[in-house]
């Protein structure tokens, strides 16, 4: 590839002259540096070729190459392939550049890295704990010298300080992390000036579950369920996600009829939650009877799944190498009969929300993500979509039978919570016509590949767009069926500061349905 | 306003009767697996597969103890044996207050390849104190009458257990035709539904709205997670269980327990069902 002469040419201080051979499968491309500091190259990477930075993220090679790397994976409008920078960092000079001051997407992403493995982000703007919280001691848990089943003592450590809002008439609104709904914890804490809000400030990563050390620990067979938790609402996605990368790395090839009914099945999993974020953002606003017909309309396609999966939240099917369990005659018809049924009932639905000024006016120009912003802060999936921003996995990076199937991606530039609402349509509604397709390309035939030893030491990517947007899995294989590393990225670590943005200025009794129009993953950012 | 109203009645009612019918589960539904243990000819391949080690095997040359353990259970079915001694059922009122009950386990004698040979002995835990909550569920009652405010708390779940709680207030489950709702504050509740694991970064909020919620009070631990801490367990970052953090008087297997599990299982903590759970369960 010309990029990498190119990078050579141009930074023959900064990358390696030697082959790059790190990464399996054709949907990376690797590039090597000689030194931590990546921030002229990603300059680079972003203005020269227009690149988003998609994650970032670190691996303890100390045992093995007396280094760590940090991995920098980067995305190139039109191009399929993700270029992956693996810059190495001294095990003796635990610290490396920031880029947080010019890519603000990657400011919990870096401070994960300096509280999970102690490599410091010099120069960042704030450089506070995030993924560990302010009163934990001094660990490095995803080092490998930490012991994942290692119980710390009770915490002693200072609480976590918020920054104070001064302010004549200026007070400070503490939430969480027991929520008033059934939502998962998080912690906000608003300075409010009247009704409107002024700022906003999260604390999140309460739902840190040592889930990334935890696949260090098991057998991929198992590692597969544990994938299936990392967000429980996205099961399919992610549990696709683990699967496809430990296929790139086993040059796993997936059986046609498994692509198909992986499609199928990540698009009820979207169909599902966003109608139930469609009654949800209603009931926000007062609409209840609009809410009590989409969560009849969402237990219409729970029931779906378990009739085709066995569970209602699609667990337990996605599998290495395909999907567990070939579908019956009988399966295929309640499908189809199912989607019909849903597609017209959730026309009639949407109608309903749609007829109602009262609706609208709370929804239309609330909680307003501008274009501008979302860029710079790299927001993805719906929240992306609803501020201009054209990125879908699906269409850009197809996996599962996607590339079978013609896929229109609704982009709108008012950023609103009635956009985001509407993307959420528009999906649903390309969703019926994927799954009528995919119905109709239901055939005999395996539905998973034959099993195979995973070699050890591939390192493979994989990316799926989850009802949330781009879910991103990057793992390293070990001897013996098990794992180095997995890394996991849920787009909601990007989406929280969106959120942030989205409500200044607007009054606090709008938060719920500004939260809600997101509606982002705690356990998935969390870990 | 007229159409509204048009649709809702072309709805007409959803709600299902469960308790007072049994639910309609599909056949494809994954819920108890049934161990025969006398048949069991092999446990090793389950315990292999099983992806929380809810299937455990200890032995030595000549025996094998045999542990399954249903708080720790994901339902995958990969357990299920083509010879039916392992087969997956449909039962899903699994929720108990004896934790202890959730536990089986088998002892064998083994053959020279490792498999069964004969089923020396077969026991179902439980547990020696009495249930402390029996009483308490008789305060609520008196004290509340058929009325109950749950709070929800989760301390770390993956959202799974949330979405399944949630759909207790659409109106094909409907709980508050029980009498039950759902409250903003655990000052309001009598009843903590808490999920699972409980994580190193929420055991301090979880310790404190138990401490906000007014006696008497009953704590429902909900899914593989709340149980035991499931495939979770306990780690640098995760305590597992709900019960090493405050009391459990109920626990509701399940990854996630479906709506009419946890119906079931939080009318069991208020004594409105007798406990049948695993106790009704056949183990031989």
């Amino acid at each position: 590839m010309d990029l990498l002469d190119e990078l050579r040419d141009k930074f023959p201080d900064l990358v390696s002259a030697s082959p790059a051979a790190f990464q399996t499968g054709r949907n990376q491309f690797p590039i090597t540096l000689l030194g931590p500091d990546v921030r002229l190259l990603a300059e680079h990477l972003c203005t020269a070729y227009g690149s988003r930075l998609v994650a970032v993220f670190a691996e303890d090679r100390v045992a093995d190459e007396g280094v760590f790397y940090n991995y920098y994976v980067f995305e190139q409008p039109g191009e399929p392939c993700y270029v992956v920078l693996k810059a190495p960092v001294d095990a003796d000079q635990p610290r490396f550049p920031s880029l947080a001051a010019s890519l603000p997407a990657v400011n919990w992403q870096e401070r994960e890295i300096q509280d999970w493995f102690g490599l410091e982000a010099t120069g960042h703007p704030n450089p506070r704990r995030v993924a560990l919280h302010d009163n934990w001691p001094d660990v490095h848990p995803l080092r490998k010298s930490f012991p994942l089943r290692q119980v710390l003592p009770p915490f002693e450590g200072e609480r976590h300080v918020y920054r104070p809002t001064l302010g004549e008439g200026v007070f400070q609104i503490p939430v969480g992390p027991v929520h008033a709904g059934i939502i998962e914890p998080g912690h906000f804490n608003f300075a409010v000036a009247g009704e409107p809000i002024l700022y906003l400030q999260l604390r999140m990563f309460y739902n840190h579950e040592g889930t990334e050390k935890l696949f260090e620990d098991m057998p991929i067979h198992r590692a597969v369920f544990l994938a299936e938790s990392i967000s429980g609402d996205s099961a399919f996605s992610h549990g696709t996600a683990f699967c496809q990368a430990i296929e790139t790395a086993s040059d796993i090839d997936v059986p046609e009829l498994a692509g198909v009914m992986r499609t199928i099945l990540l698009e009820l999993e979207r169909v599902c939650n966003h109608i139930g974020d469609i009654g949800a953002i209603a009931t926000d606003v007062g609409f209840a009877v609009a809410n009590a017909h989409a969560s009849r309309l969402r237990e219409m396609v729970v029931r779906l799944n378990e009739g085709l999966t066995g569970s209602r939240w699609l667990r337990g099917m996605i599998c290495v190498g395909g999907v567990r369990r070939a579908w019956s005659a009988a399966q295929c018809d309640l499908l189809r009969v199912t989607v019909t049924q849903v597609e017209r009932e959730f026309a009639s639905l949407v109608a309903l929300v749609q007829a109602s000024d009262s609706t609208r006016d709370r929804l239309e120009r609330t909680g307003i993500l501008s274009p501008e912003t979302a860029r710079a802060l790299g927001i993805v999936g719906v929240a992306g979509r609803a501020s201009g921003i054209d990125l879908d996995v699906r269409r850009d990076h197809p996996y599962a039978a996607y590339a079978r199937y013609p896929l229109r991606v609704p982009v709108y530039q008012a950023g609103d919570v009635l956009h985001r609402m509407l993307v959420r349509i528009d999906e649903v509604k390309e969703s019926f016509g994927i799954l009528r397709a995919a119905a109709a390309d239901l055939r005999d035939g395996p539905c998973c590949a034959p099993p195979r030893p995973v070699p050890s030491g591939r390192c493979a990517l994989s990316a799926v767009e989850g009802w949330r947007g781009e879910i991103l899995h990057w793992v390293r294989t070990a001897p013996g069926n098990r794992l180095e590393r997995c890394k996991i990225k849920d787009p909601s670590v990007n989406n929280w500061a969106a959120i942030v943005e989205a409500v200044q200025g607007n009054i606090i009794a709008d938060f719920p349905v500004i939260n809600k129009s997101f509606n982002l993953s705690y356990s998935g950012t969390d870990r | 306003m007229f159409k509204i109203l048009q649709k809702t009645l072309a709805a007409g009612i959803v709600t299902v009767p469960y308790p007072h019918v049994p639910a309609v589960v599909s056949a494809e539904f994954r819920g108890r697996p049934d161990f025969d243990f006398a048949a069991w000819r092999d446990a090793r391949p389950a315990a292999d597969v099983c992806p929380t080690g809810a299937i455990a095997v200890q032995e030595d040359e000549r025996h094998r103890r045999v542990t399954v353990d249903y708080g720790l259970c994901v339902f995958c079915g990969l357990c299920a044996s083509p010879d039916g001694a392992v087969r997956v059922t449909a039962e899903f009122e699994l929720a108990t207050h004896d934790r202890a009950s959730l536990i089986l386990q088998a002892d064998y004698t083994l053959t020279a390849d490792g498999t069964h040979q004969r089923l020396l002995a077969q026991y179902r835990g439980e547990s020696t104190e009495e249930w402390a909550g029996g009483k308490l569920s008789e305060a609520v009652r008196e004290t509340l009458g058929r009325s109950l405010a749950i709070r929800q708390v989760d301390p770390g779940s993956c959202n799974g257990c949330e979405m399944e709680i949630s759909a207790l207030n659409n109106p094909i489950h409907d709980i508050e035709r029980f009498g039950i709702h759902f409250v903003a504050s655990p000052r309001h509740a009598d009843m903590l539904l808490v999920t699972g694991p409980v994580t190193r970064n929420m055991e301090l909020a979880l310790e404190k709205t138990y401490a906000a919620t007014p006696d008497p009070k009953l704590v429902v631990a909900v899914g593989a997670c709340g149980i035991s801490g499931g495939i979770f367990g306990a780690n640098y970052a995760s305590r597992g269980g709900v019960d090493t953090t405050i009391p459990v008087d109920v626990y509701v297997p399940g990854c996630p327990p479906r709506p009419e599990a946890l119906i079931y299982g939080i009318l069991l903590a208020v004594g409105v069902r007798q406990t049948i759970g695993v106790s009704r369960l056949s183990t031989s």
